[in-house]
């Protein structure tokens, strides 16, 4: 057993190595001529530089949020590099030509960059992205042959711009909250979907986010549409290498379904969490938003997330058509000295809108998890439902969970429900398992597989064996 | 000997629970420990199957082997299975999952093969018939929602899958009703042989009718009192645990 464990431990976090590219790096700092720059190599049209300036004005005079239930070192915004990009042999005209290192990278992580069905038949397009741009999208042609746009945020500026300027910051404004706002004036790219009225999506579209180079962060930003009666599955995977500074990675993500679209949003997040004394790891500062725009529309998120040193984001659903549904389904593990505050935000606008948020947290070692939830039922949500349910696990006895949920009600006919739970992995349990010949180690595992399961059945099946493999990982350096 | 238990002590805290039980198991037979609420029967499985909070002196061989310094795991290896009293409920863990997990994790340190699902499938089905398990609760979570009978019978199910050389069943016939009781003892019975001792846990006489053991047990206050042949269970259920010993029963830790 003594064997396993060391084999585990040595591959705590396979992702962590680091690619030599040749990489254009803006100095690191932060002012109105860094926001010109990176609006000028991307070749921005002036609504959009304007929008990031009004951004970045809001964002100076805005406090840094204090009141969440994580503790870290002050973060000095002038030392970090606000745009970090693999520079190009040459631009691009298929996708053989991207440029091997970053291929090699990108099979090394476990994604392909070739246009092929995977074993399981299930076919994936990919939008690769490091650092500051997308290096690579994949099954382009065959995507815009149902009419489907999946390109890189920087694309689709230029090649949809009218969509772009109309649903930018429509769900999440350029000065939301302060992260919102830095996101707004600095990010750099991010991945563009959008599916026309009545077109269900023909296969999964996924973004793979990975950060490469030192002493950046990564600010990308997500724009998903679903125009009626459209569906799309999308997720998003993320990987760091290991470095023992903290690395600030501030996305925004915003969804907008139209009437009777489906928006199906997962996410494995698995940033490099930093070292087991708590060095390092990526500081994971994420505001997502979806926004049930039409009358029963439906967005749902599911998200994994097992990395980075903090994370702190709270998916949320504005739930304005009628009969619109908003679930959340979410898993967080802390581990070593990892903290997690997150949870959702379901806000009740149209009639009989209905909401779920079933969270699932675990804490390890000295890891320390939040659930935060907002459920507001305004006075227009006549007959709105909301059920939410929060169950903690807590392994080793620096581990610490807490629940904050809000709850607003602001018509009577609301029904709203919450439960709650905390319980530590019975020794009752273990004994079980072990007296059936099951190694204390793998039973732990299995009995916090066990725990996330809800959660876990609602990812692609694909997704669903890696968070659990992550989970594993994760934990073996925890148990016994 | 499959299992031999010498001046075995048991103490939670302050509190003493066995005070020196001595017992030998032969290979292929089936004992029956008996005894009143509070006596250290249940003790004594639990601590035979490694469970941390107990502090433990004496001796216990197994198959010749030093048990009492082996983890929980490790004793399952050697054949060691214990059917619990209260079975364990696992959410959203599969119970076919976890009893491949197990199989597996076992034919693993014998130097087998692992099963994949499908031949783990078809050589589970077999025992679930003889279990008469209904098929439905395999792919439910294991034990969650289960009724008092279904849990004895998953048990059992465990029991014939894992094929141990000693399995000691803990009271297997608390909450079970007379069917279910009836169902469970003729599974037990399929699984007695020449290679596999059983040693019985229990309160009353009744399931005795159904498995006939070959020697019965009689534990007090943390002791093995008296030993004696199957009539002995049947002196108990009529005259009561406190009787005093008649002539013909054996001295403590005795051998016919």
């Amino acid at each position: 057993m003594s064997t396993d464990i060391g084999e585990f431990t040595d591959q705590e976090y396979k992702y962590g190595f680091t690619t030599d590219l040749d990489t254009d790096i803006v100095p690191r700092g932060l002012n109105e001529d860094v926001i010109r720059l990176i609006s000028g190599k991307k070749n921005e049209p002036a609504w959009l530089l304007d929008w990031r300036l009004e951004a970045y004005r809001k964002w100076v005079k805005k406090p840094e949020p204090r009141w969440q239930n994580v503790h870290y070192d002050p973060i000095d915004y002038q030392d970090i590099s606000y745009y970090a990009a693999p520079k190009p042999k040459k631009s691009l005209a298929s996708l053989n030509e991207v440029d091997p290192e970053v291929r090699a990278m990108f099979d090394k992580l476990g994604i392909s960059l070739a246009e092929q069905e995977r074993l399981s038949g299930v076919t994936v397009a990919v939008d690769a992205v490091v650092d500051s741009v997308s290096v690579a999208t994949t099954f382009k042609k065959k995507l815009a042959e149902v009419g489907v746009i999946f390109c890189s945020f920087s694309e689709a500026v230029q090649n949809h711009p009218d969509l772009v300027q109309k649903y930018l910051g429509s769900v999440v404004s350029n000065q939301d909250n302060f992260f919102a706002a830095l996101n707004a004036a600095v990010f750099t790219d991010g991945s563009f979907c959008y599916i026309p009225k009545g077109v269900h999506c023909p296969m999964e579209l996924s973004t793979y986010f990975r950060i490469n180079a030192a002493d950046t962060g990564q600010f990308e930003r997500t724009l998903i549409i679903a125009e009626e009666g459209s569906y799309v599955s999308y997720l998003e995977g993320c990987t760091a290498p290991m470095r023992d500074k903290n690395q600030l990675h501030a996305a925004v993500v915003e969804l907008v379904a139209l009437e009777g679209a489906v928006i199906k949003y997962s996410t494995v997040q698995n940033w490099y969490p930093g070292d087991a004394q708590g060095r390092g790891g990526i500081y994971n500062f994420v505001t997502k938003r979806g926004l049930c725009a039409g009358a029963n529309s439906k967005i749902s998120w599911t998200q994994v997330e097992t990395g980075s040193a903090i994370t702190w984001k709270y998916p949320g659903v504005i739930l304005q058509g009628d009969g619109s549904v908003g679930e959340f389904y979410s898993v967080a593990l802390t581990a070593n000295y990892q903290q997690a505050d997150t949870g959702s935000k379901m806000v009740h606008l149209g009639k009989n809108t209905r909401s779920s948020i079933i969270s699932k947290t675990v804490s390890a070692d000295h890891g320390q998890s939040t659930y935060r939830g907002l459920v507001q039922i305004h006075d227009t949500a006549i007959g709105a439902r909301n059920y939410t349910q929060c169950d903690s696990l807590l392994m080793g006895k620096d581990s610490g969970a807490s629940t904050f949920p809000y709850i607003e009600v602001k018509h009577p006919s609301a029904k709203v429900e919450h439960e709650a739970s905390t319980s530590k992995i019975g020794e009752d349990q273990l004994f079980y398992c072990r007296q059936r010949g099951i190694p204390e180690e793998e039973a732990t595992i299995m009995i916090v597989n066990g725990f996330c399961r809800e959660v876990f059945k609602t990812l692609p099946m694909e997704f669903a064996v890696e968070a659990q493999r992550l989970l594993s990982v994760s934990l073996e350096g925890s148990i016994g | 000997m499959i299992l031999k238990i010498e001046n075995l002590r048991a103490k939670v805290g302050d509190k003493e629970i066995l005070r020196g039980v001595n017992l030998e198991l032969p290979l292929g037979q089936v004992h029956a420990i008996m005894g009143p609420n509070g006596s250290g029967k249940s003790t004594l499985a639990q601590v035979l199957a490694g469970r941390e909070e107990y502090t433990v002196t004496g001796r216990v061989l197994f198959d010749g082997e030093d048990l009492l310094t082996q983890t929980p795991e490790a004793r399952a290896f050697m054949g060691l299975f214990l059917a619990f009293q209260y079975p364990v409920e696992l959410p959203g863990v599969g119970n076919l999952y976890f009893l491949r997990t197990a199989l597996n994790s076992v034919r693993k340190q014998r130097g087998l093969e692992a099963l994949d699902a499908v031949d783990f499938l078809a050589f589970a089905q077999k025992r679930m018939d003889l279990v008469e398990m209904d098929r439905s609760l395999m792919s439910r979570s294991v034990n969650e929602g289960f009724s008092g009978g279904e849990k004895k019978r998953n048990e059992i199910l465990q029991l014939a899958i894992l094929e141990p050389k000693l399995a000691i069943l803990d009271e297997t016939d608390s909450g079970l009703d007379i069917d279910a009781l009836r169902t469970v003892a003729k599974a037990v019975n399929a699984l007695r042989g020449p290679d596999r001792t059983l040693l019985l846990i229990t309160h009353y006489q009744r399931l005795l009718d159904y498995i006939v053991p070959d020697q019965v047990h009689v534990m007090t206050e943390g002791q093995i009192v008296r030993s004696g042949g199957k009539d002995l269970a049947l002196e108990l259920e009529h005259d009561g645990y406190l009787a005093d010993a008649p002539d013909h029963t054996l001295p403590v830790g005795g051998t016919p």
